[in-house]
């Protein structure tokens, strides 16, 4: 049997703590690296944060984070919204692109998401909501030892 | 999340702790500026020595106190936060130590 868990809760800011700290319990028991565990928790807070920020602008609903450890060694990660939905998704991808005015986001989470995540796909429909799907081989040495 | 604010020599320095995230941004970037405008530094060093986690908010952070004050310094960034910084270029825009 796949260890699974499905963990649904308010799209509150303050949940974007709770999330990470759900996946950080989840995944200890495949003993990541601390980069490991540092990129999954971005990876997961980022896409949390979307679904609060973007995806409900703040407003009720819920957002309902899956993982499962395919293998011993691969996790699959699910964040998932019914949110207002993307129109453009080539264009939300783009690193720095971001519809906040305020110049207090930095329009990088998808950028952080794929950069961390060995597999990143967006899934969304206007007005029905946003699915993020993200998968991580670990025990992978890094490619590059400077980044 | 907490700040501690000190001048030195016309610096305005910053110690920030705790887990940088959306949420947990907003109180410290409003002090920040507060700080920031009250002390007309000429430069801001922010020391993430008691930073534990920092998703792209931490970004977003620099990008906005730029506004403020063109000359800022980030010391003691540890390795996973410093690969977020690299990704997001933002040494264009401040040093980092």
């Amino acid at each position: 049997m796949k260890n699974e868990i499905k963990v649904k809760f308010s799209a509150l800011s303050e949940n974007e703590g709770f999330a990470r700290s759900v996946i950080s319990a989840f995944i200890v028991q495949l003993n990541p690296t601390v980069t490991e565990m540092a990129d999954i928790r971005t990876a997961v807070s980022e896409a949390v944060t979307n679904s609060i920020v973007h995806g409900y602008k703040n407003t009720e609903g819920f957002v309902e984070l899956v993982a499962k450890i395919l293998s011993k060694d691969e996790i699959y990660i699910k964040v998932s919204d019914k949110g207002c939905g993307i129109a453009d998704i080539d264009q939300a991808m783009q690193p720095m692109f971001t519809t906040d005015t305020n110049g207090e986001r930095a329009g990088l989470g998808f950028a952080v998401m794929e950069a961390f995540m060995d597999t990143l796909i967006v899934k969304s429909k206007l007005n029905q909501g946003t699915t993020i799907i993200m998968r991580k081989k670990l025990g992978v040495p890094p490619l590059d030892d400077d980044f | 999340m907490t700040a501690r604010f000190s001048m030195r020599d016309n610096v305005l320095y910053a110690v920030i702790s705790g887990e940088i995230d959306h949420h947990s941004i907003k109180p410290i970037r409003d002090e920040t500026d507060v700080q920031i405008l009250k002390n007309s530094p000429k430069g801001l060093i922010i020391d993430f020595k008691n930073i534990t986690f920092m998703d792209s908010s931490g970004i977003g952070f620099i990008m906005g106190r730029y506004k403020l004050i063109h000359n800022i310094t980030i010391v003691n960034a540890d390795a996973n936060i410093k690969k977020i910084m690299l990704l997001s270029g933002i040494g264009r825009i401040a040093t980092i130590n």
